[in-house]
């Protein structure tokens, strides 16, 4: 949705524009004002300035049950939130979001690739399949997340029935927090979490990879052709580096949103057997420990770790030419 | 037989392997929630791997009225969560989309001081995590009574809906030719009338496939229900519902059902409009 080089348009030219009388330009500045006061306002009242007060919060020392004669002015404030919160495992937990983070993106866009080079020329059934392909991300997740669970529930799911099928034990894909794939030894629950991740959003990678695909110009594939270049070869050559932007700008988008999220995870282990996460942190200690200034703490933490996180990728990582 | 030919023949066999891979990983879920949803839970006990529901199981929806049954009759009600998030749903799609359609205009149509940054702010936001807006807004909504109203969880979606909106529509109002709206003008309309005459009219796909998703966004939210309205069933919406459903006493088969129900209107919406959403969804990153 981001516009990866969206130009801007032919707009303003300097020497075409018309002669418009000055009122009808201060028309138009008053009719833009009044069009777009209310969406600010909302967006206003609703972000920013939660924003302002999370960081008051953060500072304080707040209960759940003291909410009523919470005073957001008061001038008691302390460190004390940011000290809990950053003790004990907070390393690893910070750690383990930024992986979940990184592989769940990976996976996304490394199966949204698949897809979209599996499906990018014309064959029957292929706007059945483009539709289907869709249905991890325009699912609910409560209800895929549920599907998952139901899915690889050691008793009566269809994974283990498979798996006993061939002659395996049943696996509690969910509360095992290490487990085997394959003989080789990984973090199970969180695997899952991380496939789960990748599953849901690959469409999201697709559907912009194939619109890229689908632009390409004809004639580049058709010259290599006949300069005898190999499928594999005009993939590397041809293809890859017209991707780099939009993987880019994909890859920042789903990093940005897998990094804060907190559905995926907590709805399907409720960030048990080693999947805990960040964002589900800070809702404990809001439900669980009751303590809302640790939780405000921790999430400006959150939000001050992704904006870091990001400076440095645009100041090293990101290719200049896909900036939107 | 050169490179070439072998790599050809190969990518043949790779790419339909690739494609009943992707048709499996995305239809056997789809086929399983639904089987699941009208099968016996004793019989899903009994035998994990027989998961297609029998004729007797698939007629009697069973599981289905137990869902949707009021909970004073013994059942789940679901009813109420349909509505509840419905009302949610609808108000938000009207709000974002008449007040995104105003901002989008203003931001890809006129000239005025702070143009940019407004609408770089009002796009900023788009991306900001909603897991730091969920404590004050918790502490403040609580604080005024609005926690536990539906009208104070569609306040929030607004603000998460109306960045991507505005994002989408301005996107496509700067692709309507601006001559039109000149020759409109040349013939006498004022900017109002243009708006509402051509604009519009112009870009009715666009505001279609805008409300689509803002409607997908707003039904499928769970982290706000759950924050906000934990303690009022009265007022859970369908996913926090679900959610708080999916305990040890309710059988998977019910939720099953469940899950049906929430994910239809989605999975209608969508295949009716496919075409207007993956269009609208793209409109963006395909450019230049």
């Amino acid at each position: 949705m981001i516009g990866a080089g969206a130009k801007a348009g032919p707009t303003d030219v300097p020497g075409r524009r018309r002669r418009a009388p000055r009122s009808l330009a201060k028309q138009d500045a008053r009719i833009a004002y009044a069009f777009v006061a209310p969406a600010l306002l909302v967006v206003l009242v609703v972000v920013a300035v939660p924003i302002v007060w999370n960081i008051a919060l953060s500072f304080q020392d707040l209960r759940l049950i003291e909410l009523q004669d919470f005073n957001f002015l008061s001038t008691d404030v302390s460190l004390d939130n940011y000290r809990r919160v950053t003790s004990g495992g907070f390393r690893e937990l910070l750690l383990r979001t930024f992986v979940y983070a990184i592989a769940g993106t990976s996976v996304a866009l490394l199966l949204g690739l698949w897809a979209a080079l599996v499906v990018r020329k014309a064959f029957p059934g292929q706007r059945l399949v483009r539709g289907l392909l869709l249905f991890p991300y325009v699912v609910p997740v409560v209800a895929a997340a549920l599907l998952w669970r139901t899915m690889l529930n050691p008793q009566y799911g269809i994974i283990n029935s498979w798996l006993e099928g061939l002659g395996g034990q049943p696996v509690n894909f969910l509360l095992q927090r290490d487990g085997e794939l394959f003989g080789i030894k990984v973090p199970m629950a969180f695997t899952v979490v991380v496939l789960f991740e990748g599953w849901r959003s690959f469409p999201f990678a697709f559907l912009f990879i194939l619109a890229r695909l689908q632009a390409m110009p004809q004639e580049l594939g058709e010259a290599a052709i006949v300069d005898g270049a190999t499928p594999l070869q005009r993939f590397r050559h041809l293809v890859m580096p017209e991707l780099k932007a939009v993987f880019a700008t994909i890859f920042l988008l789903r990093f940005i949103w897998t990094f804060n999220a907190f559905d995926e995870v907590y709805l399907l282990t409720a960030g048990a057997a080693g999947t805990e996460l960040v964002s589900i942190e800070v809702v404990n200690w809001l439900f669980g420990r009751l303590n809302v200034g640790a939780a405000a703490a921790l999430s400006i933490v959150l939000a001050a770790t992704l904006a870091i996180t990001l400076a440095v990728y645009f100041k090293w990582f990101y290719p200049k030419e896909s900036l939107a | 037989m050169n490179r070439n030919l072998v790599e050809q023949r190969v990518l043949v066999v790779a790419k339909w392997a690739s494609l009943a891979f992707f048709v499996f990983i995305t239809a056997f879920p789809l086929v399983y929630m639904i089987a699941l949803s009208f099968k016996d839970i004793g019989k899903i006990l009994q035998e994990p791997s027989n998961f297609l529901p029998s004729w007797d199981e698939l007629s009697g929806f069973e599981t289905y009225r137990s869902v949707l049954r009021s909970d004073s009759e013994g059942g789940y009600g679901f009813v109420k969560f349909i509505k509840n998030s419905a009302i949610v749903a609808l108000a938000t799609v009207i709000i974002t989309v008449t007040l995104g359609t105003l901002a989008a205009y203003a931001a890809a149509r006129l000239n005025f001081f702070g143009k940019r940054q407004i609408s770089a702010i009002i796009v900023l936001v788009y991306l900001f995590p909603a897991i730091v807006l969920a404590i004050p807004l918790f502490v403040v909504f609580s604080r005024i009574g609005l926690r536990d109203s539906l009208a104070g969880l569609s306040i929030v979606y607004l603000a998460q809906t109306i960045p991507v909106a505005l994002y989408m529509l301005r996107t496509y109002f700067e692709t309507v030719p601006k001559e039109i709206e000149e020759a409109a003008m040349a013939d006498g309309c004022g900017r109002l009338a243009v708006i509402r005459r051509v604009t519009l009219p112009l870009s009715a796909p666009a505001i279609a496939s805008v409300s689509l998703y803002v409607f997908m966004i707003a039904w499928n939210e769970f982290l706000f229900a759950f924050l906000f309205l934990q303690a009022e069933r009265d007022r859970w919406t369908l996913p926090l519902g679900l959610q708080q459903l999916d305990t040890a006493e309710v059988a998977k088969t019910v939720l099953m059902a469940g899950s049906v129900i929430i994910s239809v209107p989605i999975i209608i919406l969508f295949f009716v409009a496919e075409r207007f959403l993956t269009e609208g969804l793209t409109a963006g990153g395909v450019k230049g």
